[in-house]
């Protein structure tokens, strides 16, 4: 059990029960969608960006605690960085859930407690579906914009 | 509830009436991996429809094999050849014996049974299916039971149609029966489902293929190693199966098809073996089986698969039914008792699967929480997507049974379950 609670940490059980910024972004600039369609979560990320800063984003979809709450609280530490923060971020949190022998990092604040991820290999793609598909949906709008 | 205490109390059809006494204990004696342990817990294993454990009578003949009998085979004069051509043609009788073929050339040696499938798509199907034509299947089909017919379809210029199914879980026939027609060149239909359970009346469905000169190949990947397989009574064209589903090695399966079909089909690939004489010219082809079996084949395989046939028998259908029926009552009552659980696959013909959900808690976390519990289970869609569409779950959690499994086992699951609601409140 105490292993358990080391991955279903409560802030994670309480994110997947109540996720925060979930629901619609109305007339989003970004969006992506992603899937894992090897336990069939799919998720839809909606951010607003201006001046290189995400101004707003929301998620939806549906998928495990792991996925839904990783979603929540990516949502939750994005708000008002800027696109560079959120991808150095997304580096570290990378880090946190894959490398077992990775320090404690301090910057990522409530998003260590995906610490415990790193000992279940077949968890790894529900804690980082989220961050993947905001990754694809910033780069394909910056195609877009290059394009225009 | 004890497992010691099952013995045959009667005969299903096909199997022999010498069924010995089961003894589950004696049965788990036979397979090594059951001793491990999940850490400090005993390891229950129930994902068996995913793939099924080796005893040591398949072990034992691997291992022979390599150590003392390898040769490649149809083509030395030596000894040790001649040796490895018998014991790999001995193989496919025995397959044929286990299907009940009528002859062991109608008995293909595949990798698996997704190769058995694609192997007719590409060979019958190509020839008999053509612009404006259909091909039947259902909503409870394994991907390897669409994706080749999609994919033939797409060449063809053909259509895809696929019979519904009903709440439980149960294919719709009068519905099967109307999509059948001029247009049909094939039905392809599963015997047993992976993720339902459910056990097809494949009987009725040949004949109503029948009656409309429909061919039909029957996918027996999960039925085979609960079931006895008569082919020639089921008056199906193929049948195809898997070994590592069969107690057997992975990397082997097997495609039984009628004789007359079989001669007829082109190759399916060209290499050695499958050629009688060639030059730049013009090459002629062997006589089937081996007109089908291009390249050196997966020669131990198939002696393991041979192997893992006479293992089954030996314990007997009677036997493994009997076992496999108890314990499936015993695991829905004890599942069905679980608070939020719903069972997905209710058929009344049903064996050895139990699909479910769980109120509030993705299957993906029922995984992983039983896992530590010692107690392996599929989670997912079982590449079964369109039977999770049909009963809009993204995904299930699956245990699936085999001859080897217990009633403390299912304990185990359950109170594993017990487990995730303590973690999930
Ligand atoms: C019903 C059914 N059909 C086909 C397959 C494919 O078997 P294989 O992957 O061994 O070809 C499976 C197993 O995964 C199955 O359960």
């Amino acid at each position: 059990m105490s292993d358990l609670r080391e991955l279903y940490q409560e802030v994670i059980l309480d994110h997947n029960r109540s996720p925060r910024n979930f629901g619609v972004l109305e007339d989003a600039m970004l969006h992506a969608d992603g899937h894992n369609p090897l336990c069939g979560d799919k998720l839809t990320i909606a951010l607003n960006v201006v001046d290189e800063v995400v101004t707003d984003v929301r998620f939806e979809g549906s998928g495990c605690a792991i996925s839904k709450a990783s979603a929540s609280l990516m949502t939750e530490g994005i708000k008002g960085k800027t696109l560079d923060e959120v991808k150095a971020l997304f580096e570290r949190f990378h880090q946190l859930v894959t490398d077992r022998a990775a320090p404690t990092d301090a910057t990522l604040g409530k998003l260590a407690v995906f610490a415990g991820v790193r000992d279940y290999p077949a968890r790894v793609k529900c804690a980082i579906l989220a961050w993947h598909t905001l990754i694809a949906a910033v780069d394909n709008s910056q195609d877009q914009i290059s394009t225009e | 509830m004890s497992d010691a205490d099952v013995t045959t109390t009667h005969t299903p059809t096909g199997s022999t009436a010498t069924d010995a006494p089961f003894d589950v204990e004696r049965i788990r004696e036979q397979f090594p991996i059951l001793a491990q342990r999940a850490g400090d817990k005993p390891l229950a294993y129930l994902d068996n429809a995913a793939t099924t454990q080796k005893p040591h009578a398949v072990l034992d003949t691997l291992s022979r094999y390599y150590a003392s009998e390898n040769a490649n085979i149809h083509r030395g004069v030596y000894a040790l050849s001649q040796q490895a051509t018998e014991a790999y043609e001995g193989a496919r009788g025995k397959v044929a014996r286990f299907l009940h073929a009528a002859e062991p050339a109608e008995i293909i040696f595949t990798r698996n049974a997704t190769e058995g499938i694609n192997l007719v798509a590409q060979t019958f199907g190509r020839r008999q299916v053509g612009a404006g034509d259909e091909v039947v299947i259902s909503t409870m089909e394994h991907h390897s039971n669409i994706v080749p017919w999609q994919m033939l379809c797409e060449e063809q210029g053909a259509r895809l149609r696929v019979v519904p199914i009903t709440d439980t879980g149960e294919l719709m026939l009068d519905e099967l029966a109307s999509l059948l027609g001029p247009r049909t060149k094939l039905l392809s239909i599963v015997h047993m489902s992976n993720s339902l359970g459910t056990v097809n009346p494949v009987r009725q469905v040949v004949e109503l293929a029948q009656a409309q000169g429909v061919p039909v190949l029957i996918d027996g990947s999960q039925a085979a190693y609960h079931m006895p397989v008569d082919v020639q009574a089921l008056g199906c064209d193929f049948y195809v199966v898997t070994g590592h589903k069969l107690y057997g090695p992975t990397g082997i399966g097997a495609l039984y098809g009628r004789r007359a079909l079989l001669d007829a089909m082109p190759p399916y690939q060209g290499g050695g073996d499958m050629i009688r004489s060639v030059t730049f010219e013009r090459t002629t082809y062997n006589d089937v089986p081996h007109k089908f079996e291009a390249g050196t084949p997966h020669i131990a395989g198939a002696i393991g698969l041979g192997a893992a046939v006479d293992f089954i028998t030996g314990v007997g259908f009677g036997a493994i039914a009997a076992h496999e029926r108890q314990l499936l009552s015993y695991a829905t009552a004890a599942l069905s008792a679980v608070p939020g659980l719903r069972l997905i696959g209710t058929a009344p013909n049903k064996a050895s699967i139990l699909s479910f959900v769980l109120d509030g808690v993705h299957a993906h976390d029922i995984g992983t929480i039983v896992d530590t519990e010692g107690v392996a289970i599929r989670t997912g869609h079982h590449c079964t997507q369109p039977v999770m569409d049909r009963f809009q779950v993204p995904a299930t959690a699956r245990a699936s049974l085999a001859m080897y499994n217990t009633t403390a086992e299912i304990d185990q699951l359950v109170s594993a379950l017990n487990k995730v609601r303590e973690v999930f409140g």
